[in-house]
């Protein structure tokens, strides 16, 4: 029954949004600084994953080079803080562009460089569907992979190192707790965005097309220019979790734009159930948590993990939200 | 200082330690054990751990605990697992990294939170120059060594004309410019390839085309064993000598080209025949306990782990005071399996540099067998940049 | 130009394999609508086997037939305790399975056989080389692997459109309902399809055994090109793979060649190499994208 689906949801969602507020004090109260650490990560990531699920899940468009957009934020915050470090002038002096390393100038440039990537690749990639749209979904994010690798300045397939965090006024990035929060508070900042979007028009029409294209197109609605809108603010949201994630490791390298860290993104949405809010929060953090486990018992815990992916697509149907919902077939 | 060893004391109580007796020391190693290069990282973990088994779970009479984790050959994974070992173990030694990109990823962030990292792998001409640190000791060699060491062999045997192969990525560009420092002929041709390529094919081809009299490739990995194959069926192993460093003929990569490696030229710091007692004791030790000769890599995973046994023993076992702990380590006060070694200024070997050529073994397969020194305790090309 | 020459039979001897790969993943992709990610896995199966095979036997044939049979055989229990329950699925549930069992291949292969690659050798009776063109002598076993390549597309064609068998199998990739309408047993139909399928991956891998490096993970670098080559050669034909697959080989292997020669012409030496050796790794990907920007179902589209 889909109401005791949302209330049960709703219940483990307000028991995890617990857990994730009261983290640093209970970190503290276990002696396990490293939680707070593991966390940033997983909700980093949660936010890339749920940011894939609005046009893998909402919008039924498979794109297997999303990390393109988290590799390009991350790029940017790199890149600024790299020439602030060398001193060197941004694109030989020719633009009028400062190095910079304050989170509130570099962080907005970076989310608005990825959305306006992921609009130019969307653009195009948004003539075919199906196994098509995967294929040159990945094909751009390939190009920008070796274009990465080939930037000899930035540090190739090393990448490059930051010095620091960035600044932001009033905040010391530098300590984990501070950053921690700063990533809780851009993940529910986005999920927020996400439920008002899915539940707009906007989002109707998103989902509708998924289901049935030619009758929204037949509808009369502009469905190009849906799609393209979704997978600009997708691209927006993989940018500002690229930003966190440079921040986080205070290192970039062009791994981050690789296909298989496409395809961990796309694992972490399918775990948790696609074409839900919370179901890629909950898919990132079982995926992050499992390596974390498993790694720790077995080196050979791939070979654990695979077959354990398998039982969850044949048995569990939407992932983890639908285990928790029942197997009931719950649209969140 | 007591006031410490008394907490260390009481935690040691409490943690149902028992007598008086020191926790062991934790050392964490952040390897790579998955993906194609996971061998890399077992021999490495192997060699350490005999070091270990040897001394019966102790280095330099300190009981130690060996953390190992698998960074799947990604920076971020690398970093990760260095904040666990740091924020949750409390490590304060680290060994183990494979990669150079990891370790760009990793070790300017933990030498600065006061962990000595003593890499057994990668030597990026960074952490050597402008980003040396005192924290920060190498116990193999900078990235460039071996890579002089076969350009110093090519003009010694009087190489005119060499072709040059190496992958489009920093540590490829690092290896001709290291292999140019000290060949002094004349250059045939310079080729970057892909990274992962796995057929040679157009490039073998472009090569026969130049007419070269040598040729000089780093290609790590699967991508050395495609290309030597490769090389032996285009018939050009028996027209042309190839030479390159000892990380496309280590002895376990050795087993999968089979002959199609006999007569290359490589460039080592290390042997399984150098002959010096401490070596013939590690590589037996080795044999007995893995039933396979070691490696290079090997040999400098039971070097770290004996160099840190040289100092956990001087400072006896206790790492509260890291400045004592460093000046051991800077001492290098071991035997290394490589006869003479010493750190220079910027905590990176002064050793010696060998060629040694792939043979046949009477009883199959084949083996290096060290031809001549080419280096007398040489040091890198980045040291006069480190401000240490 | 006698090197240019060389280099298109070697991007024709790369195009064959990839044809190998692709041949059997687009039929299956095309019959049942199934991602198989695992289908590099099969391919590593293949050459895993045939190198230990041949190693302990001393036989390049005999590994070769392990190496058929093993493939064929892992690809059937594949398909009859995986595969088989996903047919009516959402392709994202196949994706996540197959690469399920990407993870459970790779890892298990390093568990039994260790982490070091194995060693496979050319047979002593392809070791040679023969100089096709004067002056430029070419490795026998890569002529072999061209002429393999023709047989098995012969073959194929064969089959397809000269067999029983062959005509359900296409009328099976073109209308799935109409097949099943016609009491065909459809399911007998997608494991024998989806075991030729694996048992052209296991040729492939076994092929490429004493070429490249016989390592766990040496299916995940060729199973992309083999989408590349699915997808510009249109989803589900045999023939756009054959095409597709002479294409990418050829691009793949005169782009590293040729893209660094194009550029000297404009740009210094060093730079030219450096970023000739950039666009060459692009190559295949800018390839793709502009066939399917020019027809977004690729050259030969099988459905409608």
């Amino acid at each position: 029954m889909p109401g005791s689906c949302v209330s049960r949801v709703s219940l483990v969602a307000a028991c995890c949004a617990l857990l994730l507020a009261l983290l640093p004090w209970l970190a503290d109260a276990f002696g396990d600084p490293y939680l707070v650490t593991l966390f940033s990560r997983i909700l980093i990531y949660a936010l890339a994953a749920v940011s894939l699920d609005l046009i893998i899940g909402y919008g039924g468009m498979v794109s297997l080079g999303h990390a393109a957009f988290v590799g390009s934020g991350a790029y940017v915050v790199a890149i600024l803080a790299f020439h602030l470090q060398e001193g060197a002038p941004l694109f030989g002096g020719f633009l009028d562009i400062q190095a910079n390393d304050q989170a509130l100038l570099v962080w907005p440039l970076a989310v608005v460089i990825s959305a306006l990537l992921a609009a130019l690749i969307g653009a195009i990639s948004l003539r075919t569907r199906g196994m098509q749209f995967i294929m040159i979904t990945l094909a751009f994010a390939q190009m920008l992979y070796y274009l990465f690798v080939s930037l000899e300045g930035y540090g190739g397939d090393d990448g490059i190192s930051l010095w620091s965090r960035s600044r932001l006024p009033g905040l010391d990035l530098a300590d984990n707790v501070n950053f921690y929060y700063v990533c809780l508070a851009s993940l529910l900042l986005f999920l927020w965005l996400m439920r008002r979007l899915v539940y707009s028009r906007f989002g109707r029409v998103v989902r509708g097309t998924r289901e049935n294209q030619p009758r929204m197109e037949s509808l009369g609605f502009p469905v190009y220019r849906y799609q393209l809108a979704a997978f600009t603010i997708a691209g927006a949201g993989a940018g500002l979790a690229g930003v966190l994630l440079a921040n986080q490791n205070e290192f970039v390298s062009p791994g981050l734009l690789h296909w298989t860290h496409s395809g961990e993104l796309i694992v972490m949405v399918l775990l948790g159930g696609m074409g839900t809010l919370l179901g890629p929060v909950f898919g990132a953090a079982a995926l992050l948590l499992m390596e974390e486990l498993l790694s720790a018992y077995t080196e050979h815990w791939m070979f654990f993990l695979g077959p354990f992916l398998i039982l969850v697509v044949l048995f569990a149907k939407r992932g983890i939200y639908g285990w928790i919902c029942g197997g009931g077939d719950g649209h969140g | 200082m007591r006031i410490s060893l008394l907490v260390s004391a009481l935690a040691a109580l409490c943690l149902g330690g028992g007598a008086m007796a020191a926790a062991p020391v934790k050392i964490g190693m952040v390897t790579t054990l998955s993906t194609k290069a996971g061998y890399l990282g077992e021999d490495i973990r192997d060699g350490f751990k005999l070091a270990m088994d040897m001394e019966k779970g102790k280095l330099g009479g300190v009981p130690v605990d060996l953390i190992v984790d698998d960074d799947g050959r990604k920076p971020g994974k690398g970093k990760q697992i260095a904040d666990r070992l740091m924020q949750r173990e409390g490590v304060k030694i680290m060994t183990g990294i494979v990669f150079s990109n990891v370790a760009m990823a990793v070790v300017p962030k933990v030498v600065r939170e006061e962990v000595i990292y003593i890499s057994p792998n990668a030597g990026p001409s960074q952490l050597a120059g402008k980003g040396c640190h005192e924290n920060y000791f190498n116990v193999a060699w900078q990235n460039d060594n071996l890579h002089e060491a076969v350009g110093q062999y090519a003009t010694d045997a009087g190489f005119k004309n060499v072709y040059m192969l190496a992958p489009n990525y920093p540590a490829g560009k690092d290896a001709l410019a290291g292999f140019k420092r000290f060949y002094k002929g004349g250059v045939a041709g310079e080729v970057y390839t892909k990274l992962g390529q796995s057929d040679y094919a157009a490039e073998l081809a472009a090569l026969r085309a130049a007419g070269p009299d040598g040729v000089f490739f780093f290609l790590p990995g699967g991508m050395g064993i495609n290309f030597i194959k490769q090389y032996a069926q285009a018939g050009l192993n028996r027209q042309i000598p190839l030479m390159g460093p000892a990380f496309s003929f280590d002895e376990r990569l050795l087993k999968a080209v089979g002959d199609a490696a006999v007569g290359v030229v490589n460039g080592s710091q290390w042997s399984q025949d150098l002959d010096n007692e401490a070596n013939r004791t590690f590589v037996a030790a080795f044999r007995e306990a893995y039933g396979r000769t070691p490696t290079l890599y090997a040999s400098q995973g039971y070097d770290a782990a004996r160099l840190i046994g040289s100092a956990l023993q001087a400072v006896g076992g206790d790492l509260s005071d890291l400045g004592a702990f460093r000046e051991a380590l800077k001492r290098a006060d071991f035997v290394s399996v490589r006869g003479p070694f010493r750190f220079g200024s910027n905590q990176h070997p002064i050793q010696d540099i060998y060629v040694r050529e792939v043979v046949k073994l009477e009883a199959g397969g084949t083996t290096n067998e060290t031809r001549k020194k080419v280096f007398s305790e040489h040091r890198d090309a980045y040291a006069a940049e480190c401000a240490m | 130009m006698l090197l240019f020459f060389e280099q298109l039979l070697n991007g024709l001897q790369l195009g064959v394999m990839l044809f190998l790969m692709s041949a059997g993943l687009t039929l299956v992709f095309g019959i049942m609508r199934v991602i198989n990610l695992a289908h590099g896995s099969l391919y590593m199966v293949g050459a895993y086997l045939a190198a230990t095979v041949s190693l302990h036997s001393g036989s390049f044939l005999l590994g070769l037939l392990a190496a058929l049979l093993a493939s064929a055989l892992v690809g059937l229990l594949m398909e009859l305790m995986v595969l088989r329950r996903l047919y009516q699925r959402d392709h994202l549930d196949q994706v996540l399975a197959t690469f399920g069992l990407i993870l459970f291949f790779n890892e298990g292969v390093r568990m039994i056989w260790g982490r070091q690659p194995l060693f496979m050798d050319v047979p002593q009776w392809l070791s040679g080389t023969v100089e096709l063109i004067p002056g430029a002598p070419y490795p026998s076993y890569r002529l072999a692997i061209i002429l393999v390549g023709v047989l098995v597309a012969l073959f194929l064609y064969l089959l397809f459109n000269h067999t029983r068998l062959g005509m359900r199998i296409r009328a099976g990739a073109s209308n799935r309902e109409m097949i099943a309408a016609l009491g065909i047993n459809i399911k007998l139909l997608n494991t024998l399809v989806f075991a030729l399928g694996a048992l052209l991956a296991g040729l492939a891998g076994a092929m490429a055994g004493p070429i490249l490096a016989v390592e766990s993970g040496m299916g995940e670098s060729i199973l992309i090109l083999t989408f590349v080559v699915i997808v510009i050669g249109g989803v589900g034909s045999i023939r756009g793979a054959l095409v597709a697959a002479l294409l990418v080989g050829t691009v793949e292997t005169l782009g590293g060649y040729l893209l660094p020669l194009l550029l000297r012409l404009f740009l210094p030496l060093a730079s030219a190499d450096g970023a000739g050796a950039s666009l060459a790794s692009m190559s295949v990907y800018i390839l793709m994208a502009a066939v399917l920007v020019w027809r977004p179902r690729g050259l030969f589209p099988a459905h409608d």
